[in-house]
């Protein structure tokens, strides 16, 4: 986890706020920065993960992990992480005729389903085991990345549906957090693409944008990050709270500084 | 053999890394040995494959385009189990280039090959690879590895005329070049022995469409499924991923697949906005990217992208493949007449560059490059004046 930008949410490991989703966004840039971060800063908070990443394999979450302080494979093995690695799993899919339904078994079909098969599995990863003493503190979905279900033939609806589901039981029945990642395509005009983001803006509770500078690539500042909380089930009173960062990635960590106040510049 | 040598020396280096990082799971380097998780290599791998070399930055496997300029702007090369997109210029006349380039790259370093096209014959595009320019010091790499693939025999027929033993030999036999990335002579082709002594594999869509073999339901187009077959048949079949328990390949599989997402592959995403086959070309790449993550493979893709009319298609295609360039040719634009660009084909333009195993990527500063392609060489340039 950067810890500059624990400082900047206000946040760490062991004060989280419960029963949250957080939307991570991108925009003509990789966010996936802020994936590494919430994994590691979940799996450091001692929670029970359940991570559906479906663009990068295993080991690349795990070496960039390792960078950032934590284990992957450790946290696999002691069952505190639970990985469903998509991109395998779609090689075994396709070619191989499975026994058992498996989350991802909508790759198969011609027709676009829904998300049942994977909303089971991620209940089934965080359900509460019943040993007793409390091993972890509460269930984390992180899902790397939404924009991929969409380009496999979902639609935006089934994805949403997908969402509203886990939300029901991850987020107010576990008491846990979700944290998602969708693309935003910009002046792309992917229809599908806007309606997902669109309608996950609207259900989140803090939306983390990472944006390209308008004036282009810069060497020394990397890109642009707005912070927005959001109260939706409060009433429209208070006002959403909105602060924009630039940053600059370096090998193990993020450093965030204000528009214009680049270590480089100043 | 020398050439082995040199290159084992360059990863026994690393090698002893490894042996740290095998013993303890903290250290964060790690050498990216094949990326087939499911071998049972519980020891520090040595990947000593002729024409690789780890990345600088992370030890990541990396392999030669075939253009040892755009291989310096991708940082160092494409990285094993990854797709190298081309997205082609408007009259497809310099992607083909690239596409050649890399292949011709495959054959020198004597890695398997595997080309797929759905309007030529794969063995027509094999005939039109390139010919390598091989300096005195290659050539001497040459003489050694003929001489040792020599029987006997001939050496004692040597030996009646043994001032003549030192001179090059006029035959190129079977080439296991070690150097990293090789410069080719566009005019000329590349010579027979060379492709023969390949082990290649072609994928012709015609030939392979009228076959009667049932084909598992997918929602993809038939010509992409059995491609995706075929491709995957390959891996197992020669070992590439390591779960083959008879063979074990210590080989890159190079794959090439030309002109991808045009209609000659049953695909109407150039032909129609909102097609009913809107999704097959993406959900064949997620699986092309599965099955290459698990292997010891390298793909390049040219896809005729100026011709997809829904423009979201193309966004999620960028973000399906891992290395994305673009290149405009000048060819019957307005700065054809342009006297400033007059040295030039056409830019080239580095849309993506992938961030493995590391928060940041090797993006280079400049972000104007043009290319051009002299009589014998393709070079790309910083183009200084726009």
């Amino acid at each position: 986890m950067f810890v500059e930008l624990n400082n900047l949410l206000n946040t760490t490991p062991d004060t989280a706020e419960q029963g949250k989703l957080t939307l991570l966004c991108d925009a003509k840039t990789d966010g996936s920065f802020l994936v590494h971060h919430f994994l590691s800063f979940y799996l450091k908070a001692n929670c029970k993960v359940c991570f559906v990443a479906l663009i990068q394999s295993f080991s690349h979450y795990s070496i960039v992990g390792q960078k950032l302080g934590v284990s992957l494979t450790m946290a696999r093995e002691r069952g505190q992480l639970v990985f469903l690695e998509g991109l395998k799993s779609a090689v075994d899919i396709v070619f191989q005729a499975q026994k058992e339904p498996h989350p991802l078994q909508f790759l198969r079909e011609a027709n676009a389903g829904n998300l049942k098969p994977l909303f089971e599995f991620v209940r089934e990863a965080l359900k509460p085991v019943d040993s007793g003493e409390a091993q972890w503190t509460y269930p984390v979905l992180l899902v790397d990345d939404l924009s991929v279900l969409l380009s496999l033939g979902m639609g935006a609806v089934a994805v949403l549906d997908f969402i509203h589901y886990c939300r029901a039981t991850v987020c107010w029945e576990l008491k846990g957090n979700m944290v998602v990642l969708v693309h935003d395509s910009g002046d792309a005009e992917d229809e599908e693409n806007d309606i997902l983001l669109n309608g996950l803006s609207h259900q989140s509770h803090l939306i983390l944008r990472a944006e390209g500078l308008a004036t282009g690539f810069c060497r020394d500042v990397h890109g642009q990050l707005r912070i927005l909380w959001r109260r939706p089930s409060q009433p429209t009173v208070h006002r959403d709270q909105s602060f924009t960062y630039q940053y600059k990635i370096q090998d193990k960590s993020v450093s965030f500084f204000a528009k214009g106040m680049s270590p480089a510049v100043l | 053999m020398a050439a082995v040598a040199t290159c084992g020396s360059v990863a026994a280096s690393t090698g002893s890394a490894v042996a740290t990082a095998s013993k303890s799971n903290v250290t964060s380097f790690q050498r990216r040995g094949p990326r087939a998780s499911g071998t049972n290599d519980s020891g520090p791998r040595l990947v000593s494959i002729a024409g690789t070399r780890p990345s600088v930055r992370n030890g990541q496997l990396l392999v030669s385009t075939g253009l040892p300029a755009l291989d310096q702007l991708l940082g160092g090369g494409l990285a094993v189990g990854t797709v190298l997109l081309i997205e082609e210029d408007k009259y497809n006349i310099y992607s083909p280039l690239l596409f050649k380039y890399f292949l011709a790259e495959g054959t020198v370093s004597g890695h398997t090959l595997l080309v797929a096209s759905a309007k030529e014959d794969p063995a027509n595009i094999l005939q039109e690879l390139p010919a390598p320019l091989l300096d005195d010091k290659c050539k001497k790499e040459f003489d050694e590895d003929v001489y040792d693939h020599k029987t006997p025999e001939s050496n004692i027929k040597m030996r009646i005329a043994w001032r003549y033993q030192l001179l090059p030999k006029m035959e190129i036999g079977p080439v296991s070049s070690s150097r990293f990335g090789h410069y080719y002579d566009a005019s000329k082709r590349m010579p027979q022995e060379l492709i023969e002594a390949s082990n290649w594999h072609g994928f012709f869509l015609p030939e392979k469409i009228s076959s009667t073999v049932k084909v598992e339901p997918c929602s993809l187009t038939p010509g992409y499924t059995k491609l995706l077959q075929f491709i995957q048949n390959i891996i197992y079949e020669e070992g590439f991923d390591g779960s083959n328990p008879q063979k074990k390949q210590r080989n890159i599989l190079r794959i090439g697949i030309q002109n991808l997402g045009s209609p000659l592959w049953g695909d109407d995403i150039c032909c129609a906005e909102n097609g009913g086959n809107s999704h097959s070309l993406t959900k064949f790449l997620y699986v092309l990217r599965g099955l290459l993550r698990t292997s010891l493979s390298a793909c390049i893709i040219t896809m005729p992208t100026h011709l997809i009319q829904n423009k979201a298609i193309i966004a999620r295609v960028t973000t399906l493949s891992d290395i994305v360039v673009g290149l405009e040719s000048f060819i019957g634009s307005e700065r054809e007449t342009n006297p400033l660009y007059k040295d030039y084909h056409g830019l080239i333009h580095i849309r993506q560059i992938p961030r493995l195993n590391n928060l940041i990527c090797d993006e280079s500063d400049v972000k104007d490059l043009a290319f051009k392609l002299k009589r014998k060489l393709f070079t790309i340039e910083v183009d200084f004046i726009s």
